[in-house]
């Protein structure tokens, strides 16, 4: 193990902080996003105690306003959309196409600095004093009457924005550029066709979420009115272009689970994804879709009944291919040879738990139903299923899958396997009370609800203690791994994709030859002819 | 090859690092198109909702800068053409005074809008800061005002970003120009021309409703 890795090229703090090589950058990435996702998650436990009794007992309503909004602006724009793209995409991308790095890799560098730039003038609005309006900045609530930080905090948001332009415009010309020979666009991993949906979605909606928060930073600091009805403006327009990005958001954070999720079903059941080209397609679909369904938010707001009825249509129709999707996990499972480890079961767990929050979604974009649930815990479940369960879950699971060959470690399949279950119950027990909650008629955002609630509030309390318990343990059996684990083989899981034919962790320029891909992706049973040359 | 070790690694050849920067150029003009588009989408609402107000707003503003503005504009981005056409190792005095007298229409540009803006000032048109317009209609011209400010404050930060670049690419096509910094400027030009064209939209949106009628 003399060789010289990625890791070991160099020590100094300077090699780090000025490093251009995606894989330290995703590291940087990564080592931010844990600190956000806690913080995130704090605020959540903290919600999830008060909520513990129907009377305010822990913290008044002003803070509690503060706290879901902190839980929500983090976990938002500072875990869920970076989550994914951000770690594993920097660190996979270039390995998957075979090449050195990304196109641009001091604009990857730069990216990370804008985003830790959005996230601590984010995080200095929150400890600063915090703010009320909810992740979703209404106005005129959030440009009139709201005594918090408002334009800080949507600076931060705005700041960050740039990030993920960046992220994406690099990951769009770095797979239309540099892909090896021989890897043609139906040779790619599908965790690569669901990264370029994402990052068209990012170079397409984050300028409009750019320009909606600038518009409302201009209305709460000039007092002139913009979305403001008293003078002409116009509430309703912040909410259009507020989703136009927001819900393609959803797809933001999905799409790259998706995407990691076709990597562990295909590897763990030692089979060729099922259609493989459906679930190709079904990405970009899902993309641009996403880009006409905004308006479902919007179904109470006093928007015509005619764009209510397209929307609640268009809504109905992102939904097929998803569904293609999850059809074809089913079918790639089916007769598989399936191995149970780590990644198998949180991917497992995000077949399941993104089915549920799918079919709910169908119920919301009723437009019957979703007059009767608005602003309910139905859709606080609905939406947490799709994002925790659904983004969280493959996040989780991709880390695992690929952990061996970013640190060159194995981790406690053990611990592993008994985080994810854990993950997977302590989710359920969570969120699922929350749809009883809704469907019955409790209000989100509130801190004081009648007695009869008090039931399935105490389970969902229960179980976001265990959530929070699972989701602390890989930060000690991965956290261990990393310095003291087995050293890890270049390709644990025998599988065929080109990361893991170069070392575990890889060098500096990822690979020592030019790969020259032959193959479609996913040949499991030939994979053991393509054993890594340097295992 | 002047610059053969001047490309990174992940580059296959010279031109496929060129053609690789081209594509980022346009991938950053499709969000711009989407940042602009948000803003113009905004404005067409409102001026559908408030005709009267945004023409009369329109009426108040100064169509003859405006106008000269966009002529100064379309010079320069004819200056950036021709220097990306005329570019090799051995023009690079053209280039170079070619870039400096493009980046030098785009300070005037900068300076006509700034004296449009006193003008406004002067009359009391800045919406937040003493805007005074009386009559049943200053809703409307207060929101097309506020319009009028963010895009073209926008539009001229985006001036003040290419006038950079352009200088920037000035002074290394004066000392040592390579097929490097020829992408640089092919790259610069897209998004000068960018520039220039969202303000042919925003001259259009902003200086001509309203003047047909009284």
């Amino acid at each position: 193990m003399s060789e010289k890795n990625y890791l070991t090229a160099d020590f100094t703090l300077r090699s780090w902080f000025f490093t251009t090589d995606h894989k330290r950058i995703a590291i940087l990435y990564f080592a931010s996003l844990i600190v956000f996702f806690f913080i995130g998650g704090a605020a959540a436990t903290a919600i999830r105690i008060e909520l513990a009794t129907p009377q305010a007992d822990l913290v008044s309503s002003d803070i509690y306003n503060r706290l879901f909004t902190m839980h929500g602006i983090i976990m938002v724009w500072f875990f869920l959309i970076p989550s994914i793209p951000n770690t594993l995409g920097n660190f996979i991308v270039p390995l998957m196409i075979g090449a050195r790095d990304l196109a641009f890799p001091r604009l990857n560098l730069m990216s990370w600095y804008i985003f830790m730039l959005g996230g601590c003038t984010t995080l200095f609005a929150i400890f600063a004093g915090g703010v009320d309006t909810g992740w979703t900045f209404y106005t005129p609530f959030s440009t009139l009457y709201s005594n918090s930080y408002v334009i800080v905090a949507a600076a931060g948001v705005f700041i960050a924005g740039f990030s993920s332009i960046l992220t994406g415009l690099n990951f769009i010309v770095t797979i239309h550029r540099l892909r090896a020979p021989g890897l043609t666009w139906y040779r790619l991993p599908l965790f690569l066709w669901s990264l370029y949906a994402t990052s068209v979605i990012l170079v397409l909606a984050t300028p409009v979420l750019a320009i909606t928060l600038l518009l409302m930073a201009t209305e709460r600091f000039f007092g002139v009115g913009i979305f403001d009805p008293r003078i002409g403006g116009d509430p309703l327009l912040f909410q259009h272009l507020f989703w136009f990005y927001s819900h393609p958001a959803v797809y933001i954070m999905i799409l790259p689970g998706m995407g990691v999720i076709n990597e562990l079903i295909s590897c763990f059941s030692r089979k060729q994804v099922f259609g493989y080209k459906f679930v190709a397609w079904c990405s970009l679909a899902i993309a641009a879709v996403g880009f006409l369904v905004w308006g479902h938010h919007m179904f109470v707001s006093g928007q015509s009944l005619i764009a209510s009825l397209v929307f609640s249509f268009m809504s109905f129709i992102v939904a097929v291919p998803s569904a293609i999707k999850v059809f074809n996990w089913t079918a790639t499972l089916h007769k598989g040879s399936i191995h149970f480890d780590a990644p198998m079961l949180y991917a497992l767990a995000f077949i399941g738990l993104f089915t549920i929050g799918g079919l709910t979604g169908l119920f919301l974009a009723c437009l019957a139903f979703d007059v009767h649930a608005t602003d309910t815990y139905f859709v606080v479940a609905h939406f947490h299923y799709i994002m925790v369960g659904g983004m969280v879950t493959a996040y989780f699971g991709g880390l695992h899958y690929w952990w061996p060959k970013i640190t060159g470690r194995l981790y406690s399949e053990y611990w592993a396997r008994t985080a994810a279950v854990l993950i997977f119950f302590g989710f359920n027990l969570t969120f699922f009370p929350q749809f009883i909650l809704g469907a019955e008629g409790m209000p989100r955002r509130y801190h004081v609800y009648p007695p009869e609630f008090q039931l399935w509030n105490v389970l969902s309390s229960g179980g976001a203690v265990i959530l929070a318990v699972a989701y602390l343990m890989p930060v000690f059996y991965l956290g261990y791994s990393a310095f003291f684990g087995r050293r890890a083989p270049a390709n644990p899981w025998d599988a065929p994709g080109l990361e893991w034919q170069t070392s575990s962790p890889p060098p500096e320029f990822n690979f020592t030859v030019q790969p020259v891909v032959t193959r479609d992706p996913y040949q499991y049973n030939e994979a053991f002819e393509a054993e890594p040359q340097n295992a | 090859m002047p610059d053969s070790s001047a490309f990174a690694p992940q580059y296959a050849s010279i031109p496929h690092r060129d053609h690789t920067a081209e594509l980022g150029m346009w991938v950053f003009i499709a969000t711009e198109v989407l940042l602009f588009g948000g803003l113009i989408l905004a404005y067409f609402v409102y001026r559908h909702a408030l005709p009267q107000g945004f023409a009369a707003g329109s009426r108040h503003t100064e169509i003859v800068i405006g106008t000269a503005n966009t002529a100064v504009l379309l010079t320069s981005s004819f200056l950036v053409a021709w220097a990306v056409e005329v570019f090799s190792p051995a023009t690079t005095r053209i280039v170079t005074w070619l870039l400096v007298g493009a980046a030098c229409l785009g300070l005037v540009f900068i300076a006509l809008k700034g004296i449009e803006y006193s003008r406004e000032y002067d009359e009391h048109l800045i919406p937040g800061i003493d805007f005074q317009f009386a009559g049943p209609k200053a809703n409307g011209v207060q929101l097309f005002f506020i319009f009028y400010f963010i895009a073209t404050a926008i539009h001229a930060l985006h001036m003040l970003i290419g006038i950079c670049l352009l200088l920037t690419l000035a002074t290394i096509c004066r000392k040592a120009p390579t097929t490097r910094h020829h992408t640089a400027l092919h790259s610069a030009a897209l998004y000068w021309h960018f520039v220039d064209v969202v303000w042919i939209f925003l001259f259009a949106l902003i200086y001509l409703p309203g003047r047909s009628t009284s």
